[in-house]
């Protein structure tokens, strides 16, 4: 028979200790718990909030609902093994997880620079097309939160184009593990480039009506506006990276500073917040730099796919398995590198001591730990309901939250 | 800014005792845990340095053999595009680093982290308690020498498949 779990009444109230216990707390205040099974929190991510009626007097997030050992089971496996790991962290861009990773360990392995321009334009094109689609989650999601319904539907539609062109390339939906160390899983399947291009003709149109729908709706900027507000020095103070930087202000995309991979000779801009509608670094401006971010992003595809077809080519001879390493030994090293992912910098520091083929450490810096962090410093004294509108303009993925 | 000018300011502030991590990449220094404070208050603070952002704050465990541990602290500097890393030794009996969270706010969460995770402890820390672990939860997962508990609440740790499925 099987008897894995012995229950006891008693375990329901030991789950998980709160910070606060509510003989601590003033008379007015009060203890509210939020998740981990709520639909706004993105997750299972559970919020204590110690409120004063409507008003946020503190809040303590509570993590680790999705801890799946990330650091431990890198820590036991061959480096190509590790990739579909890394796909599960940012489960809604997995090949921006897998770039910054594979890059990590062809700078080790010095292979850094000598891929054939194709592969280093099929990596940009699909990471750019898992951009978009991570974008259109954080903004569907969204509206979602603050009361849009409509615009999800919207944007999950436009998605799922993606999510097939994706799928017909690696041959899963969501967990690709399709850039490999030195290479590409396979090549592009043929006709991809011309697909790709066809879907964004149809999507730019679609970008605009997101935007009337949403962005610029009224009730939208009434919630959104002047709610949250990130300033640009404590935001780099907290390490706060990605649109969210962006959003306070700061030009400043590892795309650009970086420069890695074939992003020097791509055309893109950077976009950053303004405060068009209210202050600098509100929701809003985070929500309208991730929507420009999608207008960049599909600038990059096009222009990819423009090379796919003229400079590089097919060819008969083009195999993406052919710098794969026999056998994945670094030297004796210690390697941070970091890429720009749809959330933020995304960070992995291995360790290799050059005698076996799994690393001694490999740390995952994921952008959504971070950026996280900062949500009692920018939550404390506004009102309940505008809690949920920063959690989600945060846009937080708990699985690279909890790892 | 170059990197000779930060290894010349760190010999000095640290006495000559801080020395580079061959290949490592970005340079990494090793700094005598006691004067690490100090060290990074000045590289966040003096208009030279100006590393502003915390990127990653890494526990290391090497391992009973060598019994140390370490702890590696990635700066930036946003305004001249620098990135360096300084890192600590500890003992692994006992080991115990200043909190730089009070300098960048991102060693919050990271320290916590490091503490749930390997067992090191950061003296001035404003919160320490376990992060993505529960709280009851026994011992540090990435220490080298780590043995899961057998059970937890009832529930057992260990995957057994023959136990579960037999």
């Amino acid at each position: 028979m099987r008897q894995a779990y012995h229950y006891h009444p008693a375990n329901l109230d030991l789950s998980e200790p709160n910070k606060f216990e509510p003989a601590q707390l003033r008379p007015e205040e009060m203890l509210i718990n939020i998740g981990p099974q709520h639909p706004s929190t993105h997750g299972v991510l559970r919020l204590e909030v110690v409120s004063d009626g409507e008003v946020v007097k503190d809040v303590i997030p509570h993590i680790g609902y999705l801890h799946r050992c990330f650091e431990k089971h890198a820590e036991n496996l061959p480096y190509n093994q590790i990739i579909p790991f890394v796909d599960r962290m940012d489960y809604v861009a997995s090949m921006n997880s897998e770039h910054a990773f594979v890059m990590g360990v062809e700078k080790m392995l010095g292979l850094d620079g000598q891929l054939p321009k194709r592969i280093e334009y099929i990596r940009v094109l699909v990471a750019e097309l898992n951009r978009i689609a991570s974008h259109l989650i954080a903004i569907g999601t969204y509206g979602m939160d603050i009361g849009a319904m409509t615009p999800f539907f919207w944007v999950m539609r436009d998605r799922e184009h993606i999510l097939r062109l994706l799928e017909w390339a690696s041959g899963s939906r969501l967990l690709y593990n399709y850039i490999w160390v030195g290479g590409l899983f396979y090549d592009l399947p043929v006709g991809f480039e011309d697909r790709c291009r066809e879907f964004i003709h149809y999507f730019r149109p679609k970008v605009n009506e997101l935007e009337t729908l949403l962005i610029n709706n009224k009730i939208f900027v009434a919630r959104t506006a002047n709610v949250g507000v990130l300033p640009l020095n404590l935001a780099i103070n907290a390490g706060i990276t990605g649109p969210m930087l962006r959003a306070s202000g700061l030009r400043y995309d590892l795309r650009r500073v970086d420069a890695y991979s074939v992003y020097p000779e791509l055309e893109f801009d950077v976009p950053i917040g303004t405060g068009r509608r209210g202050q600098v670094g509100d929701c809003w401006d985070r929500t309208w730099v991730r929507l420009a971010e999608i207008r960049e992003s599909m600038k990059i595809a096009d222009q990819c796919c423009v090379q796919l077809l003229d400079q590089h080519k097919r060819t008969r001879d083009f195999d993406p398995h052919a710098l794969l390493p026999r056998k994945i030994r670094p030297k004796a090293q210690e390697l941070y590198v970091r890429a720009e992912n749809p959330k933020g910098e995304l960070g992995f520091y291995f360790r290799a001591d050059g005698k076996s083929d799994i690393p001694l450490r490999c740390k995952a810096r994921g952008p959504s730990f971070v950026n996280l962090a900062i949500l009692p410093e920018i939550t404390r004294g506004v009102l309940l309901a505008d809690l949920v509108a920063i959690l989600g303009s945060i846009d937080i993925v708990l699985g690279e939250v909890d790892r | 800014m170059d990197h000779e000018q930060i290894k010349i300011w760190l010999e000095e502030a640290t006495g000559g005792t801080a020395h580079v991590v061959p290949n490592s990449h970005p340079v990494t220094y090793v700094v005598p845990v006691e004067q690490l404070p100090a060290v990074l208050t000045d590289l966040h603070k003096l208009p030279d340095f100006l590393f502003d952002q915390l990127a990653c704050l890494t526990g290391i465990d090497n391992g009973p053999a060598s019994n140390s541990m370490e702890v590696v602290y990635h700066l930036y500097s946003i305004p001249f595009n620098k990135a360096l890393a300084v890192k600590v030794i500890v003992p692994r009996n006992h080991p115990e680093v200043p909190s730089v969270s009070g300098i960048w706010r991102t060693a919050n969460w990271h320290e916590r982290e490091a503490f749930d995770l390997l067992g090191i402890r950061f003296t001035g820390h404003p919160d320490l308690r376990r992060i993505l672990l529960p709280a009851d939860w026994e011992g540090h997962p990435l220490r080298k020498d780590y043995e899961e508990q057998p059970t937890y609440r009832g529930m057992s740790v260990k995957y057994d498949r023959e136990k579960l499925y037999p």
